[in-house]
């Protein structure tokens, strides 16, 4: 950010996320932490590309000297114990009372006071009808469903689901993940009727199938359009403007800096 | 004349040859078998919208109608679809606000607020008291012209023209205001991460104050006018009944889920930007229909002049944005002869006496900062529900991904459950006291 590399806590211009053009495990923020603190070892710098400076300024215009160096990534665990708040208490009840929990949910975590579930995707469905009518748990309502693409994973569509407690005013989010070559996942219309729009905005913007939907169609884009238009493949297209003699070019098309 | 042989299809229009080719003779009324024994039905199908003065923007339902009575509603929605959420991933984070701030167009201040308040938690970061203070001022202004819209076109659609003309008037004061602070009517793009883009004009406190005295006389006229006017309660009182149970099954927030008897209002259940510190009362009744949604709208009105009075009390001097020079924008802006801008004596002194400040001007102006990986959800309550934002960072400088739950938009799916199996003209009412803006919803 600025000349000199030593950011400020908040806006790290730190090695974290530097040249961050991977994205992978992006959501796993918080385990990632803990992991790098301790064991920064594993944070080897990868080789330097050929042509790039000892401070890795080809690659992306970063002169803070941090950039040739690459936060090694975590393998998404899940936050350690204990959470803090009451997301201990309520992972413990969950777990007491929904028999599946072991195969269901993949990893725990927590991270700015939010409590993340990573769940499989066959059985989105059948947790979320546990946690809304079990009286532990008692999420009423469905806040919405979107999508975010990691194209460098394996399964690079994750689903996120918000759900909100109003008799516990607790909010949770279920993330699952699928792979664009078998994009299925459990639909929750049957247990949240408003899932409805979301799941077909989930469709037309990121390409993921909602088996079980009433009708999954194209919500927002014309019926008859090609591709998914949120991933990140997908290109935000554009037309070079003309301004006063210069040509600006399209967004995607402009120098990031970063 | 020469038929075709055995023709195919029973429906194909008999031809004969000419000199000049094949000449086909369409004749038509084949109704009968196209139908059969539904001749007898008033079956029609609507389609109302996209353009259509009472669909509130550009809406469309396509009803099924049996005589007056709907007996099938659906909602088409995405005319105005402007790919809000993936230009947001190509602009930095502060760039952001001025994408959706255009969202839903009627709340701005709301959808800055909420996504601020998300980038903010990613970050870590509080802003300073007094712009939580503005920004609370800001909402429950915008909050009041919002619902005088609500009133406006509702007004319109059911025939209350007068009601439309004075809720205009009315909104256009509270709209002033907005515009001394912000600079502009719409799309102020004033709330930012960290903070407010800049600190309250001078006099505008005095203004608001007026405002102040003003708005319950006109408030007081807009309820003479609707509340105890006999067609006015015709047209809303037990028409698209909705209660609770099917509010939360669909996913409906704010004033209709209110109007249900549920008093859920996330400034008093889930306080963000100091709510818990104002004294004021949710509004609610159990009519569940859209007289008790005007209801509610209308006590909103009182309950926000309360806010802003407190919220005026509560300013004090201080900064306006976070003290951080990584985050906060560089310049300090100012208004000159051609709009708001960069203030001239920062100009000065990056390009004549600071290069640091130069250099680390440019990197925050052109780079913008980092935002540490992760994902957050904000939601925060607008005029028309829980306005969401789910926020995604990789730890660069642009947003890895937006999702905005704007509550119009689940609102929507609320128009079957109140529309079938009630009158069209009730239809009109129903949509209205929604209240969706289509800015939002389509994003």
């Amino acid at each position: 950010m600025s000349v000199t590399p030593q950011g400020s806590p908040p806006a790290r211009s730190s090695p974290d996320g530097e040249d961050d053009t991977t994205g992978v495990g992006s959501l796993s923020s918080a385990p990632e932490r803990a992991d790098v603190v301790s064991s920064a070892v594993d944070a080897a710098p990868p080789p330097r590309p050929a042509g790039s400076d000892m401070f890795g300024a080809a690659r992306g215009g970063d002169t803070s000297g941090y950039g040739g160096l690459v936060r090694k990534k975590g393998l998404g665990l899940s936050s350690e114990r204990p959470y803090g708040g009451w997301f201990d208490e309520a992972v413990d009840a969950l777990k007491e009372s929904y028999r599946g929990f072991g195969d269901t949910v993949t990893r725990v975590v927590v991270d700015r006071g939010e409590l993340t579930l990573h769940v499989r995707r066959e059985s989105v469905a059948a947790l979320c009808r546990h946690l809304r009518d079990n009286a532990n748990h008692r999420y009423e309502l469905l806040l919405g469903v979107s999508g975010v693409d990691f194209p460098d994973q394996d399964e690079r569509l994750h689903v996120v689901y918000h759900l909100l407690s109003m008799t516990y005013r607790r909010r949770l989010r279920i993330e699952t993940t699928c792979s664009a070559e078998d994009p299925h996942v459990a639909s929750v219309v049957g247990v949240y009727p408003t899932a409805d729009f979301h799941e077909r905005e989930t469709w037309d913007m990121f390409g993921v199938q909602f088996d079980g939907h009433p009708g999954l169609t194209r919500i927002l884009m014309p019926d008859d359009w090609d591709g998914h238009p949120q991933r990140k493949d997908y290109p935000l297209g554009g037309v070079p403007v003309e301004y006063k003699g210069a040509q600006i070019p399209p967004p995607d098309e402009r120098r990031s800096y970063a | 004349m020469t038929t075709t042989d055995n023709p195919p299809d029973a429906y194909q229009a008999s031809s004969r040859e000419t000199t000049e080719g094949t000449v086909y003779t369409v004749t038509g009324g084949d109704w009968d078998t196209v139908l059969g024994a539904n001749l007898d039905e008033e079956r029609i199908v609507v389609n109302m919208g996209p353009q259509h003065p009472s669909t509130h923007g550009v809406l469309r339902l396509v009803m099924e109608l049996d005589g007056e009575t709907v007996t099938s509603a659906r909602t088409v929605i995405g005319y105005l679809h402007t790919g809000i959420e993936k230009n947001l991933e190509y602009r930095n984070w502060v760039q952001g606000v001025t994408f959706v701030t255009r969202m839903d167009y009627l709340a701005p201040i709301f959808n800055e607020t909420a996504y601020s308040l998300a980038v903010e938690k990613l970050l870590g970061i509080e802003p300073p008291e007094r712009a939580t203070v503005i920004r609370v001022l800001c909402m429950e202004l915008n909050r009041i012209s919002s619902h005088l819209v609500a009133f406006a076109t509702g007004g319109l659609e059911l025939g209350a023209l007068t009601a439309m003309t004075n809720a205009f008037r009315e909104r256009e004061l509270v709209l002033d205001v907005l515009e001394m602070i912000t600079g502009l009517r719409m799309n102020h793009a004033y709330v930012r991460p960290g903070g407010v883009s800049q600190d309250l004009p001078a006099g505008v406190v005095e203004k608001i104050r007026e405002l102040l005295e003003i708005l319950p006389e006109r408030f007081t006229g807009l309820d003479k006018m609707l509340t105890g006017n006999p067609i006015w309660q015709a047209r809303t009182q037990n028409v698209a009944h909705l209660d609770v149970q099917g509010c939360l099954a669909l996913g409906v927030t704010g004033p209709i889920l209110r109007s249900a008897g549920l008093a859920w209002d996330l400034r008093k259940t889930d306080p963000y930007c100091g709510y818990e510190n104002y004294d004021f009362d949710v509004a609610v009744t159990t009519d569940a229909d859209c007289w008790g949604r005007f209801l509610v709208r209308k006590q909103e009105l009182y309950e926000s002049l309360k806010i802003i009075e407190q919220a005026l009390d509560m300013l004090s001097p201080g900064p306006i944005m976070v003290a951080d020079t990584k985050i906060a924008w560089p310049a300090q802006l100012a208004l000159g002869s051609d709009g708001l801008g960069q203030s001239l004596d920062h100009v000065k002194k990056i390009m004549g006496t600071s290069m640091e400040a130069l250099i680390h001007h440019f990197k925050l102006v052109t780079e913008g900062f980092r935002v540490p990986a992760g994902q957050v959800y904000v939601g925060i309550e607008s005029p028309r529900g829980e306005l969401g934002v789910h926020a995604v960072s990789d730890g660069g400088t642009r947003p890895y991904r937006v999702h905005v739950r704007d509550p119009s938009f689940a609102n929507l799916q609320a128009t079957a459950a109140m529309c079938e199996g009630g009158m069209l003209s009730d239809a009109i009412a129903a949509v209205a006291s929604l209240d969706p803006v289509m800015g939002g919803v389509d994003r």
